[in-house]
């Protein structure tokens, strides 16, 4: 018996990296949510309460942290989208490195369009 | 090279039996259960992330009035609700892969895992009453603090 895991990294290319940055992005979003639904559930105990902890979250520096969740999801959401048509779709196998660079694409055109905006609520105030 | 004919397996994608395959087709379950939570998912997180984060002031305008508006509305809760339910089944399925990738020792795995489903058991549990159980308008509370329609 090995004493050691042999390690889940393989000396692949690309499909390398985006499987690791897809599980990556699924250990935070889970966590988050864990967190998420805590905070969340502070409804049950008063509107002052939820508030406050709600309002301590209005900061540069949580806008940013959000920033970088909704990121993760973006990218999780999109590869996803990838990893299914890869498995389901005839031709998936094919043009999966193509996919790939459409995963990219797309994610970096939602964080355009959503950065500014989300920035603009984060630092303008309203 | 000599033709040498496959090797005959009468039904090779059958689940596995005996007393140790009891699982059957579990992990092809699992399998697929990720890729449907998956395209359910991006519906659902897209479109709270939308609502919450990118219309009107964004997360500025959240609050307990801004919750107590969105769940009056059934469709809302029912869109919590599903999504809560999927996300931490997907999470919580996505994370036990995890585990038994990287904890080698059963005991260090049994371990992980039964903290694992511990707790998504209890954020499940937590989330689905509060869901249920959230009233908008709580008496003697501030009334600036809640929706417009407590007044009424
Ligand atoms: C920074 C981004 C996010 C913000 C500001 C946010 C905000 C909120 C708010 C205000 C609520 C209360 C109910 C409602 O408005 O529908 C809520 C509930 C919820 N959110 Fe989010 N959310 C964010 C990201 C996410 C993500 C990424 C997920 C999924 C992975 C998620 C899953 C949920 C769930 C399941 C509930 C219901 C909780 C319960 O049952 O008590 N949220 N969120
Ligand atoms: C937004 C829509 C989502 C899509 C389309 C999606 C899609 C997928 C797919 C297809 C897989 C399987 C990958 C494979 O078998 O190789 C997967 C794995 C995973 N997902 Fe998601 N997912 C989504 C949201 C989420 C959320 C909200 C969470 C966390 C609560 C999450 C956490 C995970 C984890 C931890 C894994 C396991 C990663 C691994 O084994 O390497 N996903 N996701």
């Amino acid at each position: 018996m090995p004493e050691r895991p042999a390690g889940t990294l393989y000396r692949g290319r690309e499909g390398m990296w985006s499987w690791l940055a897809h599980r990556v992005t699924g250990f935070l979003i889970f966590f988050f949510l864990l967190v998420h639904v805590l905070d969340t559930s502070l409804v049950r105990i008063s509107p002052e309460t939820y508030n406050s902890i709600i309002g301590s979250y209005k900061n540069p520096v949580m806008g940013l942290a959000e920033a970088g969740l909704v990121a993760a999801v973006v990218f999780h959401a999109f590869n996803g989208i990838r990893v299914i048509l890869v498995d389901f779709w005839a031709k998936g196998p094919k043009y999966q490195r193509t996919m790939l660079w459409i995963v990219i694409g797309l994610f970096v055109v939602t964080m355009a369009g959503f950065l500014p905006r989300h920035l603009a609520h984060v630092f303008g105030g309203q | 090279m000599p033709y040498r004919p496959m090797p005959e397996l009468a039904t090779p994608r059958a689940p596995q039996r005996g007393l140790l395959h009891r699982q059957g087709n579990a992990d092809m379950y699992a399998w697929l259960f990720m890729r449907v939570s998956g395209v359910l998912l991006v519906v659902l997180i897209f479109g709270h992330l939308f609502v919450n984060l990118v219309s009107g002031r964004g997360i500025q305008a959240i609050d307990f009035a801004f919750v107590a508006g969105k769940w009056a509305n059934p469709l809302w809760q029912l869109w919590d609700l599903i999504m809560l339910w999927l996300a931490m089944a997907h999470g919580t399925n996505g994370v036990r892969t995890i585990i038994n990738d990287y904890a080698e020792r059963p005991g260090a795995r049994l371990g992980f895992k039964i903290v694992l489903y511990g707790s998504a058991a209890l954020v499940v549990i937590l989330g689905t009453l509060v869901i249920f159980t959230f009233n908008p308008c709580p008496p003697s509370s501030p009334a600036d603090l809640l929706p417009s329609f407590c007044n009424g």
